[in-house]
């Protein structure tokens, strides 16, 4: 039976007995698993947790279970995007968080479902086929982390990382009832993160609660001079895990509660500003009037980059090949079989918009775009400390529903994207239910302000019991 | 003298220098020396464009390229960048190339070169800093290969392109400019001009100030002269025959010395440049100072130097400059003999005998340089003989003394010479009555006698100066 265990419970259950035994409960629990979480199993898992109860292991995660995103590099572990185009590449070496969560004792259960290249928000564009939110499972789990979200939201693993380059983590957290951290951007190298748009995108961890995202943000972040865009700051995140916000400042942007708005979800998020009132906190409303023009930013932006991220897939070195009579035959028949209807969609989009004649009407203007929009948030949050509103719309939709219709599937992104465009951080916590599925509060910080979102989350989880809530197979 | 430049030529070229003496490669840390290495061995993640691999610039490369932009009297950029540019090929790993679009490293600048009519000033439009895609080698024959393989070492090395101004007016120029570059190159230490692919020349070329064409894949500097005469001429044809030059890409086949037309400017790509978000823009002014501390004395420095310093005329001060390798050499040997003689022996013979059997500097010593100076100079060996002395040298190896005493070059001793004076002239009394009556070749035969009795040891001009004092006592 699955049950949600946090990190200290975890080591706790090692100390009892043995980091083998939990790790082999835990793979005992994905082979019933039936929400299709976990795309690739990790044969070494074993004999990483026999190897530490054979020498013993210092570390702050030592015999903790992980489970990684499909786009993590992980040597020796099949890294595919969850795309046909990538069946067969097994890294030959680890991405920089997949190096710190070794050295702190991590066993890495296995990879995670996702959007085909992180490029959707519901997990159904997967080449291994869609992830089942563990709350309904008609359901769609968010994405484009999916799996990351579901499988520890099923308790098939109690901590997971994923990568957000529009929401990536903070939509299937709150979609799942999970807790997800998009850091600020420089915070926790790239290297190794296979890339979607490099500009926006951070690797992100998903937690059942706020004390274990800081546990691992301890581990993962910090600079790493493999990757240009790391920032050599240091933060200890865990200092964060306060009960404290008398006199916090909150805004509420009005336009997050725009035209689409679920009302259930707008009911739970103020709820939880009110509570946050009560704990000591103050809010007034604030205005972030180029909201409206941040979706076509970032989506001009992410396909742009995009195009140019996935020219590489073109069979020669690694992954799928379709042979031709010649390279150029061969290199277009393996990019027409090995991307998706999605992945297709936005090279052609992203390559158009770099075009010449279009780059300046498009590319330009959406980088134009981009400055306005962190000018809305360095304004918003010069007054206030941190900002709030709901994760996502509306709840987790139907799988199937909005499949064919990408524009109201991008329309889902409206309240995570401009996080992204800005560089800021931004946590997503389990503020309710809305018809019996999870909403998230989106709380988001000032560049390198993580512990302030952190304390707010953790604080908040504190005085509710929203967190406690867990799908209905799971204890 | 004004050159009129009749055919209106313009020309001005990119040049692709490899900065191989680097150690590591442009954006990860691959030693650069794969030159004698299987395939594929000098790669990592970040060269071999794998998944989730990020770039790092190499700061040692950051600073040739500003040193090559200042020895290139360019203007440098406050703050550089790196774009994308798009284009699929099996030799680019990542399926764009990293390099620099609107803000090069360096801007504006000039080289000197001797131009048709003396001086002449070329525009540097720009230089800047980009990565080397991979190698391709086709199994067989391009036409019967059965497949092609990628070699990847080259992949990720750095590359600064040098852009001209359409300044040159010939393809003489156009040498010169290259070798000016080459020199200039070469006396920065950044790249090793001897390995392969260490220099590669595109050439923009016009005719009667007309459209442009573009002139790829010319792999040398011979190749560049004659790939330029080839096109100026087929130019010239073609609007001779009523023909109109528009803009294109032609390819430069080396093997048959002719161009031709790969793309005409409707099918040029387009390479979507985009600026590279795996790297932060690069704050580069505050760093020129400290690079120019490092320049060195460059060519036409050197060579106002050497006239002033040693009294050198300018043919010898140019052609003892151009190399960096052998300005030092020289100097080296003018510390130790008179310069003039030093300017002599090292610019007009030794080089000599150096470029007849493609050898390099590095093939003699100082020490034996100047050995055979004083040899001569001494009046212990002839002239002749230095030459012969340092043919050997190259050719069999050995010491310069060793050599004189085994082929028994010392010049015989004056009294010897007088000796053999007085005999042949008692000896050819009518060949000295010839020379007394107005024949002056007379003179020569009795030389020659002097010279069989030296067994040709006696300097000639000597032997003939002691023959016409003798004769007028
Ligand atoms: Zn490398």
């Amino acid at each position: 039976m699955a049950t949600w265990t946090d990190i200290s419970g975890i080591r706790q259950k090692i100390a009892d007995s043995s980091a083998e035994e939990i790790t082999a409960s835990y793979i005992e629990t994905i082979g019933k698993s039936k929400i299709n979480g976990f795309t690739t199993l990790s044969e070494e898992a074993i004999n990483v947790a026999r190897e530490i109860d054979a020498n013993g292991h210092g570390g702050p995660l030592a015999g903790v279970p992980i489970a990684i995103k499909e786009n993590i590099s992980t040597k020796g572990l099949s890294t595919t995007c969850s795309s046909k185009i990538l069946q067969g590449y097994v890294p030959p070496y680890d991405a920089h968080v997949i190096e710190k969560l070794k050295a702190a004792g991590a066993v890495i259960l296995g990879k995670t479902n996702m959007d085909e290249f992180a490029m959707g928000t519901s997990t159904e564009s997967s080449y291994y086929g869609p992830t089942f939110n563990p709350w309904d499972m008609d359901r769609v789990p968010g994405g484009s982390s999916g799996g990351s979200a579901a499988v520890v939201a099923a308790g098939e693993v109690p901590v997971s990382l994923g990568s957000d380059t529009g929401g990536s983590v903070r939509c299937p957290a709150a979609y799942c009832g999970v807790v997800g951290l998009k850091p600020t951007y420089g915070c926790i190298s790239r290297y190794g993160l296979i890339s979607y748009a490099n500009s926006l995108e951070q690797i992100g961890p998903l937690a059942t609660n706020v004390a274990d995202i800081a546990t691992i943000m301890d581990v993962v972040a910090g600079y790493d001079n493999r990757d240009s865009t790391s920032i050599n700051r240091e933060n200890t995140y865990s200092d964060a895990l306060k009960d404290d916000v008398k006199g916090m400042k909150i805004g509420v942007p009005e336009e997050y509660f725009g035209e689409g708005i679920d009302e259930k979800v707008e009911k739970a998020v103020w709820d939880s500003i009110a509570k946050f009132e009560d704990m000591g906190a103050t809010y007034e409303k604030v205005s972030m009037p180029h909201t409206k023009y941040a979706l076509a930013s970032y989506y001009i932006i992410a396909m742009s980059e995009a195009s140019s991220n996935l020219a590489r897939f073109d069979g020669t070195r690694y992954g799928y090949r379709v042979d031709g009579d010649n390279w150029h035959v061969m290199a277009s028949k393996t990019r027409a079989e090995g991307f998706g209807d999605e992945v297709k969609r936005r090279i052609l989009l992203g390559t158009y918009a770099l075009s010449a004649g279009y780059h300046d009407k498009y590319y330009l203007k959406a980088l134009k775009v981009r400055t306005l929009v962190k000018q809305d948030f360095d304004k918003a949050l010069a007054n206030v400390d941190v900002l709030m509103g709901p994760t996502m719309p509306a709840p987790a939709f139907k799988i199937g529903e909005k499949i064919d219709d990408p524009l109201s599937l991008y329309l889902a992104d409206v309240n995570t994207v401009p996080i992204n465009l800005a560089g800021v951080p931004s946590i997503s916590v389990p503020c309710g239910l809305a018809d019996g599925m999870p909403v998230g509060l989106q709380i988001i910080g000032k560049h390198f302000d993580e512990n302030t979102i952190i304390k707010a989350a953790y604080s908040f989880e504190q005085n509710t019991d929203h967190h406690t809530r867990r799908p209905p197979e799971v204890a | 003298m004004v050159y009129e430049n009749p055919d209106g030529v313009r020309i001005g070229l990119e040049v692709h220098v490899q900065l191989n003496k680097l150690n590591t490669k442009l954006f990860c840390g691959c030693s650069t020396k794969y030159h004698d290495s299987e395939p594929n061995t000098h790669v990592c993640p970040v060269c071999l464009g794998l998944p989730g691999s990020l770039p790092v610039i190499n700061e040692k490369a950051v600073e040739y390229a500003i040193k090559i932009g200042l020895a290139l009297n360019c203007s440098i950029v406050e703050q550089t960048q790196f774009h994308r540019k798009n284009y699929y090929y099996p030799d680019l790993p990542k399926g764009f190339q990293t390099t620099q679009y609107d803000f090069p490293i360096a801007g504006e600048g000039k080289i000197i070169i001797e131009g048709e009519d003396g001086e002449h000033v070329v525009g540097i439009t720009r230089a800047h800093m980009e990565e080397d895609p991979g190698r391709l080698q086709h199994m067989g024959s391009i036409d019967k290969s059965k497949g092609t393989l990628i070699n990847y070492n080259r992949s990720g090395m750095t590359l600064i392109e040098i852009v001209s101004e359409p300044d040159m007016r010939s393809p003489k120029e156009a040498r010169r400019y290259l070798d000016k570059l080459r020199s200039i190159l070469d006396y920065l230490d950044v790249f090793d001009g001897d390995l392969e692919g260490a220099m590669r020349v595109d050439a923009n070329v016009s005719v009667h100030w007309g459209d442009r064409v573009e002139v790829k894949n010319i792999s040398s500097f011979k190749g560049a002269e004659r790939a330029l005469l080839y096109e100026i001429m087929r130019q010239k044809n073609h609007i001779r025959r009523g023909g109109e030059i528009t803009m294109e890409t032609r390819h430069f086949d080396e093997a048959r010395g002719v161009t031709i037309s790969m793309r005409t400017k409707e099918e040029e790509h387009d390479y979507r440049y985009f600026p590279e978000p795996d790297l932060v823009p690069l704050r580069v002014a505050d760093r020129v100072p400290k690079v120019r501390e490092t320049l060195p004395e460059l060519p036409d420095a050197k060579r106002e130097r050497f006239m002033e310093q040693y009294g050198l005329g300018e043919t010898h001060a140019r052609a003892l400059t151009t190399e960096i390798k052998v300005a030092n050499f020289f100097e080296e040997v003018a510390e130790k003999v008179d310069p003039k003689d030093a300017a002599v022996w090292v610019s007009d013979i030794l080089k000599g005998e150096l470029n007849y059997r493609e050898l390099s500097i590095d093939a003699f010593t100082v020490e034996d340089i100047v050995a055979v100076v004083e040899l001569v100079t001494g009046n212990k060996v002839t002239e002749q003989s230095g030459v012969e002395i340092i043919r050997t040298v190259l050719d069999d190896g050995g010491k310069p003394q060793d050599i004189v005493e085994k082929k028994g070059l010392l010049k015989v001793e004056d009294d010897i010479v007088a000796t053999a004076v007085e005999e042949a002239i008692a000896e050819n009394p009518e060949a000295v009555a010839d020379y007394l009556g107005g024949k002056e070749k007379s003179l020569n035969f009795i030389v020659g006698k002097v010279m069989q009795k030296t067994k040709g040891r006696a300097d000639a001009r000597e032997a003939r100066e002691k023959v016409l004092a003798k004769l007028k006592e």
